[in-house]
């Protein structure tokens, strides 16, 4: 044979222990963010649940003004608002059954009070009080997470938990777009498809990681893309549009709960304040990019879809913003109140007996309350 | 009375065999990490166990340590006991995100609504000849994580009874496992193991009056052969196993030592920064007038573990070991 002819003979075939794995044409996110408000998808949509949704939009959107308000106030340390992303906030607690868990960054104080947790003890971790305010059990909403997406392995852990029990509970995980990044993040993800764990994950990508863009976190077509490399279903939702938001989770939580496992879900939407109350937005962003999605706002887009279709009128928008003011006054009179502190709780939850070491510094620590009790009189030297 | 059949047993065996029984005893024990399930883990560890109790039970996991401890504290939330391996004491370093911000604190944070009782088994130490980043000691750190407890055996019947304890505290334990003393054979029955060890206690190896060697894991058998040595020399040493670096036995210690008068803390660990440090300074704060000279560390070299052909001069021998209790003899008389 010529050098040409066994050229010719030889045919690359596939190293043999090669087998196509998934097919990635379904799993591949759709090109646009998928949209059910002011579409003919809405006609579709369940108005009990628009009415719930829009409820929640207002008293959410009232939530992270008051809460902004306490800052100010020296009330709260910190707040991380989500204004302009009730939506996705909303839509991840009102999807869940109960027996589901949601496992909430720190900026999710609102999923977890749409899901049931008290609005005080949600805001225990910012105000300085203790970090964990709220039982995790009671709601079945894990601590407030501030470790970048640390929270995402625990939420596949107990899920695959969950169904090595028998139980059909999701475990529903939210991240930032920056959170994406991490290590925890590729871990959880992998771990979620391996594991074929019920778990949904939802990115709430709001253009931002404190002031780095989008486009400086990430060269991936987008965040939904990243599912696929996984081999789980990513999806691309309009995160201000909460009709879509929830149906798209609707979906991933019944897939998850049918043994279908895991999906990537991101929800496009954006950050109208600052990072938190601390940060300073002119210094990274311009104002026209912020008044642009202030049109879209997700309240604005229900209310339109509501009114539009009969089923919201002016009572109904003056309802909703009553019950908005009384939890906002609510809150406010609540959060107004010295918390009252037991300093000899340092040591209670150290370990489940505390240590010998941990007893004599409690010793320790009662003799100097003591001492301060006593005032500068009694103190003896 | 029945006469027990002792047989030699490694201390492989026994960590092996107290997996089984915890799994066999409560079946919310889970064994996961990597290579854990059909191989039986590169120690063989867990031989057996996949086969014995399910895929699910005993679960080769995706490499990913900080996946593995982050699933383990969902699980952990849902009422499993994980068992987690890390396969070497260096590749565990990914996963002290999880330890650190979440599994050493939960209990913490949410005021004792959420304790995770999860153990993480990290074989460490060196002596093995193993190539870079396989013979670290890393005690040190998790010594310095509050909520955490850190247990070490160096006997073949505390591998078992700490391992066992391990497994049903309510909190989240870091279990190391001396890598050199795997193989290492005592006479034990397994047949009907070992009442389980509270964890917190140290046990005096060697009873003696000249001074105490504060010691525990690896270097527990090196500090009773320099006891041994040490008789030449007229030196009687008492050798104290602290078993259990986190609860500290502040009291077995401070016994031994106030009736010695003398005391040195070995460990292959660096001795800057190292475990030695706090050992010394808790000893000095406890027996400061029972003391005939100042408190001695025998550790590693403040190196980064060295390659295998030079390890030997890098472990603490009981040639330095002597050396140390030498200077001590010396600084009381002067
Ligand atoms: C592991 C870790 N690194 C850094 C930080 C500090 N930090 C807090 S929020 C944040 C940006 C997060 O951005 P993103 O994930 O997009 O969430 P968003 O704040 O926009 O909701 C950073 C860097 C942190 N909390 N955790």
């Amino acid at each position: 044979m010529t050098v040409m002819e066994q050229r010719d003979a030889y045919r690359p075939t596939p190293p043999p222990a090669w087998q196509p794995r998934t097919d990635p044409a379904p799993l591949l996110p759709d090109a646009r963010p998928y949209r059910v408000l002011g579409t003919e998808a809405a006609a579709k949509a369940d108005s009990e649940l628009l009415r719930r949704l829009y409820a929640q939009l207002v008293r959410g959107r009232r939530y992270n003004a008051q809460a902004t308000a306490l800052t100010k106030q020296g009330r709260l340390a910190v707040y991380p608002s989500s204004t302009g992303q009730e939506a996705c906030q909303v839509a991840a607690a009102l999807v869940l059954e109960e027996r589901d868990w949601l496992f909430p960054s720190y900026r999710d104080t609102l999923a977890a009070v749409a899901r049931g947790v008290d609005p005080v003890q949600a805001l225990t971790l910012l105000r300085g009080d203790w970090h964990t305010g709220y039982d995790p059990y009671a709601h079945r909403v894990a601590p407030l997470c501030t470790p970048l997406a640390t929270q995402l392995p625990h939420a596949v852990g107990l899920a695959h938990a969950a169904r090595l029990k028998g139980d059909d509970v999701v475990a529903l995980a939210m991240v930032g777009d920056g959170g994406t990044s991490e290590g925890d993040f590729h871990e959880a993800m992998n771990f979620a498809a391996v594991w074929q764990a019920p778990v949904v994950f939802l990115v709430q990508n709001n253009g931002f990681a404190i002031s780095v863009p989008l486009a400086k976190q990430t060269a991936a077509p987008s965040l939904a893309h990243k599912a696929v490399g996984y081999g789980m279903p990513g999806r691309l939702v309009d995160g201000n549009d909460a009709a879509a938001v929830h149906e798209v989770l609707a979906d991933a939580v019944a897939h998850a709960r049918a043994g279908g496992g895991p999906t990537l879900v991101e929800a496009v939407t954006y950050r109208i304040d600052a990072h938190t109350n601390a940060d300073d937005a002119t210094r990274y962003r311009a104002d026209g990019e912020v008044e642009a999605w202030r049109d879209h706002d997700p309240i604005l887009l229900l209310e339109r879809e509501l009114t539009g279709r009969g089923l919201l009128d002016e009572d109904g928008i003056q309802a909703a913003r009553e019950d908005a003011e009384t939890l906002a006054a609510d809150l406010r009179a609540r959060m107004n109140q010295d918390p009252a502190l037991d300093p000899m709780d340092l040591f209670a939850h150290v370990y489940a007996q505390p240590t010998t070491q941990l007893l004599e510094q409690e010793t320790q620590l009662q003799a100097e309350l003591d001492a301060e009790a006593a005032g500068p009189e009694g103190a003896v030297r | 009375m029945t006469t027990v059949a002792l047989k030699p047993a490694t201390m492989a065996q026994a960590l092996t065999r107290a997996l089984r029984d915890a799994m066999a005893a409560d079946p919310s024990v889970h064994v996961m990490g990597e290579d854990v399930g059909t191989l039986g883990g590169v120690f063989r560890v867990t031989d057996g166990l996949a086969k014995e109790f399910g895929d699910d039970r005993c679960t080769d996991t995706p490499l990913a340590e900080a996946g593995i401890l982050g699933a383990a504290v969902g699980m952990a939330m849902y009422g499993l006991r994980p068992v987690v391996e890390m396969q070497f004491d260096a590749f565990a370093y990914p996963a002290f995100e999880q330890l650190i911000s979440h599994v050493s604190r939960m209990r913490n944070r949410t005021r004792g609504a959420m304790p995770l009782p999860i153990t993480i088994r990290v074989p460490y130490g060196g002596g093995i000849g193993g190539v870079e980043h396989h013979s670290d000691s890393s005690e040190a750190y998790y010594m310095a994580t509050p909520g955490l407890h850190v247990v070490t055996p160096a006997t073949v019947a505390d591998a078992y009874g700490l391992l066992r304890a391990a497994i049903s505290s309510d909190d989240p334990v870091v279990f190391l496992e001396p890598k050199r003393l795997y193989w290492s054979k005592d006479s034990w029955n397994p047949d009907e193991p070992d009442a389980v060890e509270p964890i917190g206690r140290a046990v005096v190896r060697r009873p003696g009056r000249s001074a105490t060697l504060i010691t525990y894991g690896p270097s527990v058998p090196v500090c009773l052969e320099a006891a041994e040595a040490a008789r030449a020399e007229g030196w009687d040493l008492e050798v104290v196993d602290l078993r259990s670096l986190v609860p500290f036995d502040d009291e077995t210690v401070t016994a031994s030592v106030r009736r010695t008068g003398r005391a040195v803390v070995v460990h292959e660990s660096t001795g800057f920064g190292g475990p030695g440090g706090e050992i010394a300074a808790r000893v000095t704060e406890r027996c400061f007038h029972y003391l005939e000279a100042p408190v001695l560390r025998v550790a590693g070299f403040d190196i980064p573990y060295p390659p295998p052909m030079l390890e030997r001069h890098h472990l603490p021998g009981v040639d330095r070991i002597l050396d140390a209790v030498g200077r001590l003899q010396w600084e009381a008389e002067s």
